[in-house]
C-alpha cells in the first residue's frame, strides 16, 4: 500500500523533470550546454498559470509554458550560438533574467508578484503530462539515435566539422536543437504548476532544472537513462516528502536534508567516474565558426 | 593599459549600456516611465549616507565573489561554486562565534575568519581536486556542491544549532565578542571591518597573481595548458590551489553576513551573491580594480532597486534581476560587429583548447 503510494508519487514528482532532462538533452547533444533549463522551466510554469488561468484549459496553458520556454531559449541561442557568448555565463544570466522577468510579468497581470490566483481542479492535468512525457521519451530515442536528423544533432555536439563538411549549417541545427530544449523545459514547468500544484509561485522550480541536468549526465546523455534516472530521483523526492510529515516519538524530526542532496552527491560520484563513467558530447560548450 | 585591455574595457562598457536600456526598454513596457525608475534607483542607491552604507553593505560580498570567479577564471576555469563556498564558509563563521565563546575580543573575530576562510577553501579545494584528478568538468560539480552545501547547511541551522527562540530557520546567536560594530558613519547602515577586508583581498589578489610565482602559475595554466605543463608546472597543483584560495575569498563573505551583520547563519540569507559574483568577474574583466567597481555598480542596483516596490506601482525589485540578467548576457556575447572586425585580424588564435572554450580564458 505504501509502496503503491511512493510509486504513484515518484511518477509525479519525476515527469517535470522528464520533460527537462529531454530537453537538456537535444541541447547538449548538439554541443550547446544548457544549464538555461532552470529558467527555462519557470517562465513555463509561469506562462502555463497565467494562459490556463485566462483560458480555462490545461492544453492551451501547456502550449502558451511552451511557447514561453521556446521564446527564452531564443534569446539564449541568439547570444550563445549567433553571439558566441560563453554557454555557462549566457545560462547563467538566462537563469537570473526569469527569477525576476516572471515576478514582474506576474505583477502586471494579476497585481501580486507572489503567486497566480489558483487554477480549479477541473481546470488541471490529472494524468496526461506523464503519460506525454513517457512517449516524449519513445520518441527522443527513436529521433536521436534512428533518424537522419539525430544523426546531425549528435554529430553536431561530437564533430561539427565533420557535419559542416557534409554541408550541413551547424548552427541552423543547434539553433532547433536549443528551440526543442526550451519547449521541452517549458512543458516541464507547465507540469509543475498544472499537475503538481495548483498555480505558480515565485522561483517554484526551486532547483529542479539542475536536478534535470544532473539526471541527464546521471543517464550519461542518452534518453532512456536520463530518465530512468529522472525516476530515481523523483523517488528520493517523493520519499522526502513522506519523511517531512513524520515525527519521532521524542518530537524531533527526520532530517530531509540529507534525502534532498542525494541526486547532487550522486551525480558528482558517476561525474568523476566513481560510480560508472559518463562523457560529454565532445564538441559541447564550444562555439562553432567556420575556418 | 594594453590596447587589448582597453578594447576590453570598451567592449564591457558597450555591454552595460545595451543591458540597461534592455532593461529600461522593459520598464517602459511595464507602463513605468524609465526616467523616473532610474532616478529612484540612484535615489535609493546614493540618496543619503545611510542608502551609501547599504549599497555598501550588498557590494562588499560581491567583493569577495567577484573576486573568487576571477581567481578561478585566471587559473582558467569556471566558479559557478561561489555560493556554496560561502554558505559553507558562512556556517563556520557562526559555528565559531556559537562553539567557543571562550575567546576573548580581539582573537574571537579572528578566529571566525579564519574557520570562514577554511570552510570555504575546503568546499572550493573539491571542484578543483576533482577537475585535477578525476578529469569531471567544474561547471557541473560546482553547481551540485551548490545544492549539497545548502542542504548540509540548512540541516546544521535547523537540527544542532537551531534557535529556539524564533520560527525561522536559524542557528543560535554567536557571542557579542565576535561582532564587528558598523562603522558610524553610515547611520546604522551594517557596514563594518569585512569592507575593508575585501578591499584588502583585492589588493592582495592583485599582488598574488601579478607578483608572486605561485600566481604566476596560476595564470599560465590558466593561458596555456600545455604549455604550463611543459614549462614544468605542476597542472594539478595549481588547479585545487587557485580553486582553494577562491573558495577561501568566497568563504568570508561569512564574515560580513555573521561578524558584521546577522549574528547568525540564516538559511537564505543570501540574494545569490555567489552569481552575482559571476556577473561581477565577468564586469570587471577578472581584474580585482574591475572586480571591485563591477561589486559597487551592482551593489547599487541591488540597493536601489529595493525602493521600486514602495514608489511604483508597477515594476519591483525584481527589476534589478532583470537589469543583472540582461547585462551579463550583452557584456559575455562575443560577436558584436565591431569584434568580428577585430577578430578577422587574428583569425587562428581562437582555437579552443579543450572542455572550456578559448573564449574564456581572459
Amino acid at each position: 500500500m505504501i509502496l503503491d503510494e511512493l510509486g504513484a508519487s515518484t511518477l509525479r514528482v519525476s515527469t517535470p523533470l522528464v520533460f527537462a532532462a529531454l530537453g537538456g538533452l537535444y541541447s547538449e547533444r548538439a554541443g550547446v550546454v544548457n544549464i538555461a533549463l532552470e529558467g527555462m522551466m519557470l517562465v513555463g510554469a509561469f506562462a502555463a498559470a497565467a494562459g490556463t488561468y485566462f483560458a480555462h484549459d490545461p492544453w492551451v496553458g501547456a502550449a502558451a509554458g511552451m511557447a514561453s520556454g521556446m521564446s527564452l531559449a531564443a534569446i539564449y541561442a541568439l547570444f550563445v550560438i549567433s553571439l558566441r557568448a560563453n554557454q555557462v555565463v549566457a545560462g547563467t544570466a538566462i537563469n537570473i533574467l526569469a527569477l525576476g522577468l516572471t515576478p514582474l510579468l506576474c505583477k502586471a497581470l494579476f497585481e501580486v508578484t507572489s503567486s497566480t490566483p489558483s487554477i480549479p481542479l477541473s481546470d488541471r492535468f490529472h494524468s496526461a503530462p506523464v503519460v506525454a512525457a513517457w512517449i516524449l521519451v519513445l520518441v527522443s530515442w527513436i529521433v536521436v539515435q534512428r533518424t537522419p536528423a539525430g544523426l546531425w544533432l549528435r554529430f553536431a555536439g561530437e564533430n561539427p566539422d565533420a557535419l559542416d563538411s557534409a554541408g550541413v549549417r551547424v548552427n541552423f541545427v543547434r539553433w532547433v536543437a536549443v528551440l526543442i530544449s526550451g519547449g521541452l523545459a517549458g512543458l516541464g514547468g507547465a507540469s509543475l504548476s498544472l499537475f503538481l500544484s495548483s498555480s505558480f509561485s515565485r522561483n517554484m522550480t526551486a532547483g529542479r532544472g539542475f536536478i534535470a541536468l544532473a539526471a541527464l549526465i546521471f543517464g550519461k546523455w542518452r534518453p532512456v537513462p536520463a530518465a530512468v534516472a529522472c525516476l530515481l530521483f523523483g523517488c528520493f523526492e517523493a520519499t522526502q516528502i513522506r519523511l517531512q510529515g513524520i515525527t519521532f516519538p521524542g518530537g524531533g524530526s527526520f532530517p530531509v536534508q540529507f534525502v534532498q542532496i542525494l541526486p547532487y552527491f550522486l551525480t558528482i560520484l558517476v561525474l568523476a567516474g566513481f560510480v560508472g563513467q559518463s562523457r560529454p558530447p565532445r564538441a559541447l560548450g564550444l562555439p562553432f565558426r567556420r575556418e | 593599459m594594453s590596447g587589448k585591455s582597453v578594447q576590453g574595457l570598451l567592449s564591457a562598457l558597450f555591454g552595460v549600456l545595451v543591458g540597461l536600456i534592455l532593461g529600461l526598454l522593459v520598464v517602459w513596457g511595464a507602463g513605468e516611465n524609465p526616467l523616473t525608475v532610474l532616478r529612484i534607483l540612484a535615489r535609493g542607491a546614493f540618496g543619503s549616507r545611510y542608502d551609501l552604507g547599504m549599497t555598501l553593505f550588498y557590494s562588499t560580498p560581491l567583493i569577495f565573489t567577484g573576486l573568487s570567479v576571477a581567481v578561478v577564471f585566471r587559473a582558467g576555469m569556471f566558479n559557478i561554486g561561489a555560493e556554496g563556498q560561502l554558505t559553507v564558509g558562512t556556517i563556520a563563521a557562526a559555528m565559531a562565534g556559537i562553539l567557543l565563546p571562550f575567546l576573548p575580543m580581539p582573537i574571537a573575530p579572528l578566529v571566525a575568519w579564519v574557520c570562514a576562510s577554511l570552510a570555504g577553501a575546503a568546499w572550493g579545494a573539491i571542484p578543483g581536486w576533482l577537475r585535477a584528478r578525476r578529469g569531471s568538468h567544474e561547471v557541473i560539480n560546482t553547481i551540485m556542491l551548490n545544492f549539497v552545501a545548502a542542504g548540509l547547511c540548512s540541516y546544521f541551522a535547523l537540527y544542532p544549532l537551531r534557535n529556539l527562540q524564533s520560527q525561522n530557520p536559524e542557528t543560535r546567536g554567536i557571542a557579542s565578542q565576535f561582532k564587528l560594530a558598523p562603522f558610524p558613519l553610515f547611520e546604522g547602515a551594517p557596514v563594518g571591518w569585512a569592507l575593508p577586508l575585501a578591499l584588502l583581498m583585492a589588493l592582495f589578489v592583485w599582488f598574488l597573481l601579478w607578483r608572486t610565482v605561485i600566481g604566476f602559475e596560476w595564470r599560465a595554466v590558466g593561458l596555456n595548458e600545455v604549455a604550463a605543463r611543459a614549462a614544468g608546472i605542476d597542472v594539478a597543483r595549481a588547479r585545487v590551489g587557485a580553486f582553494a584560495f577562491a573558495g577561501a575569498l568566497a568563504g568570508m563573505v561569512g564574515v560580513a553576513e555573521v561578524l558584521g551583520n546577522s549574528g547568525r547563519f540564516r538559511v537564505g540569507f543570501s540574494p545569490e551573491y555567489g552569481f552575482m559574483g559571476i556577473a561581477v568577474a565577468l564586469l570587471g574583466r577578472n581584474h580585482p580594480a574591475g572586480v571591485v567597481a563591477a561589486a559597487l555598480l551592482l551593489g547599487a542596483l541591488h540597493k536601489g532597486a529595493a525602493e521600486l516596490d514602495l514608489e511604483t506601482d508597477r515594476v519591483t525589485r525584481d527589476l534589478s534581476l532583470v537589469f543583472q540578467g540582461l547585462i551579463i548576457l550583452c557584456v559575455s556575447a562575443e560577436g558584436w560587429w565591431f569584434q568580428n572586425r577585430r577578430r578577422k585580424a587574428t583569425a587562428g588564435s581562437q582555437k579552443s583548447t579543450g572542455v572550456v572554450p578559448a573564449s574564456n580564458s581572459p
